[in-house]
């Protein structure tokens, strides 16, 4: 299997080679790191070269890194049946940057991308039908951002007086407590503290 | 004389007893034909990946079991095993069978609830009744060895919780050996059945091009005739030297995939018998005690293990940087865990593939051109459930 894998890597790297930035085996994985203009081409080719046929497109994961200057990441996890083989490509960008669609090539990318910008804000070029998938209808905001609180800004209840579901902004009645282990001697920051904190801030 | 005739627009779900959950179909229809269906799911969605990278490796296991509820173990396996290959621990064998053993009941407990509920959307009552039995007797099996019936929790990295007592192995191996009875019972009451044929056959045909096109995996693609299956392709844990086969469909229609589960529930009450009579005696989970907690008399005794204990329920263990994609061949098709760790406690990416996302995407293509009255049997051979759909 790492034969394999090693195989392929020094294939694609010869027939690809200027459109591969980085490409290497780790846990028995192949990563290749391409330019996101570059992603229709490289794909096409993975699904086409004779011994790639990386003919099922797995899943697409969306990584978010705040804190680099290209911060999103996509992950495309490809399967080939023919040759048992698996391959990773990733793509790194910046935050308003579009992603062409993998649509045309794989029906089923359809539904992943539109969980990717559901999930990440991250907008995708040619696509059919962009709307929001897991989440309400009418939420705002992405909740797998990084920046995203994990209580979310809104709560929805059912109100006796309107009698119907109304939303409304989160209130805790507790703080929600997430211990850091890392660093016993900071303590945690609450929620509700540096709400509180903001609160004051404004009326000094 | 043409007629111009309007489509209707038809609203099925979010709460129909055929849609298997919480699914909102908006199908447009001409007169009694599917024209367009545009699947609204998300209803159930519980933010599982923003949980899991909240919480410590130990903590994030248990979401697993509230993905496919319907066979947890599956799930927990793909995650226990990214975690594994990250940290490289070494599984203990016997481990390795009771998981493999846990994970058979799963994928029983799994086509049980399909095939019967599939036909009970076409309209026969009486599987459901005789099916639900066995999987009672199931979920004992899985109460007895984790403590619960459904959430089961049971998978450690590194193992399983807690050894198995000898009496729940005989009773399995009671169970496997009169429970081909009752799969014969179920056949008996459908396979042949004229109701039952004539609602699935040539019913939502997938061609083996559109199987892979789809992103299908699992049952839905062995169904078309691909034969593919991870235990034997890619195998983990000790599959590949276990027996079995792996059964294949011909026409890719509801009833090939029907006649799919039935035989792999034979093939896995087949492995299930292998691993009981091979089951080794040994340790149950890995003895690094830097990821796995010490025995509970260890604690009274040492002060090291009384640490790594303390240690390991507060902070967790550290998983090196990196990431890995596993996958498991879950009773609904492959389901995988992406997981990328930061290095510390906590992962700091888990995306989860579930198998019926893709398969429900694939809805709309399924029912164009079928009857109103077919979209139950479609959607039941899809084997949906809206814990993995929506996570």
């Amino acid at each position: 299997m790492i034969l394999n894998l090693q195989k392929i890597e020094k294939l694609i790297n010869s027939e690809l080679s200027s459109k591969i930035k980085n490409s290497s085996i780790e846990n028995e994985e192949l990563l290749i790191e391409i330019d996101e203009s570059d992603l229709i081409d490289v794909v096409q080719f993975l699904k086409s070269n004779e011994n790639c046929r990386f003919k099922q497109l797995i899943d697409i994961a969306g990584v978010d890194y705040p804190e680099n200057e290209k911060r999103f990441e996509l992950v495309y996890l490809f399967l080939s049946h023919e040759h048992n083989l698996r391959i990773k490509v990733l793509i790194k960008f910046q935050i308003n940057q579009t992603i062409n669609s993998l649509t045309k090539i794989f029906p089923s990318a359809n539904w992943m991308e539109r969980e990717v910008f559901d999930m990440y804000g991250i907008k995708f070029k040619n696509h059919p039908d962009l709307r929001r998938i897991l989440t309400d209808y009418g939420f705002k905001g992405h909740p797998l951002r990084k920046d995203f609180p994990l209580t979310g800004f809104n709560e929805v209840r059912y109100s006796e007086k309107e009698k119907k579901v109304i939303y409304e902004p989160v209130k805790l009645e507790q703080n929600y407590r997430n211990f850091d282990f890392e660093s016993p001697w900071e303590g945690t920051n609450y929620i509700k503290e540096i709400k509180n904190m903001e609160k004051d801030g404004k009326k000094n | 004389m043409v007629k111009k005739t309007k489509s209707l627009s038809l609203n099925f779900g979010p709460q129909h007893p055929a849609a298997h959950g919480v699914l909102r179909l908006i199908l447009e229809l001409d007169g009694e034909i599917v024209e367009k269906a545009d699947p609204h799911i998300g209803l159930l969605h519980r933010g599982t990946e923003k949980l899991i990278e909240q919480k410590t490796y130990t903590q994030a296991l248990p979401y697993f079991d509230r993905l496919d509820y319907v066979a947890p173990m599956n799930q927990e396996h793909a995650f226990a095993l990214a975690a594994e290959k990250l940290l490289n621990v070494e599984v203990p064998i016997r481990a390795k069978y009771i998981r493999v053993i846990f994970c058979e009941i799963g994928r029983i407990l799994s086509h049980i609830l399909n095939v019967t509920t599939q036909a009970l959307d076409v309209g026969a009552l009486t599987p459901s009744l005789w099916g639900f039995e066995e999987r009672e007797t199931l979920m004992t099996f899985y109460e007895r060895a984790s403590g619960s019936r459904l959430h089961a929790n049971y998978f450690r990295t590194g193992g399983v919780h807690k050894d198995i007592p000898m009496k729940l192995v005989e009773d399995i191996e009671k169970f496997c050996k009169s429970f081909p009875k009752i799969i014969d019972d179920l056949e008996g009451l459908l396979t042949d059945n004229r109701i039952f044929k004539q609602r699935n056959v040539e019913i939502g045909i997938v061609s083996k091009q559109e199987a892979l096109d789809h992103s299908f995996s699992g049952v839905m693609l062995r169904g078309s005739g691909v034969p593919w299956d991870l235990r034997r392709s890619q195998p983990y844990e000790i599959y590949k030297d276990l027996d079995f086969k792996i059964p294949v469909g011909k026409n890719g229609d509801c009833y090939d995939r029907y006649l799919c589960r039935i035989e792999e529930m034979r093939e896995s009450v087949k492995i299930i018998l292998q691993c009981i009579e091979r089951l080794p005696k040994g340790p149950v989970i890995s003895i690094n005690n830097k990821i796995s907690p010490p025995n509970r008399d260890d604690i009274k005794q040492s002060m090291e293990a009384l640490i790594h204990h303390f240690k390991l329920f507060t902070e967790g263990y550290r998983v090196p940087k990196g990431d890995v994609y596993t996958a498991v061949e879950a009773p609904k098709g492959e389901f995988g865990v992406y997981l990328i760790s930061d290095g510390s406690n906590k992962p700091y990416r888990c995306k989860i593939r579930a198998p019926g996302f893709s398969h429900l995407q694939a809805m709309d293509y399924l029912i164009r051109g079928h009857m109103l009255a077919d979209v139950p049997a479609v959607l039941g051979s899809l084997d949906i459930v809206f814990g993995e759909v929506d996570r």
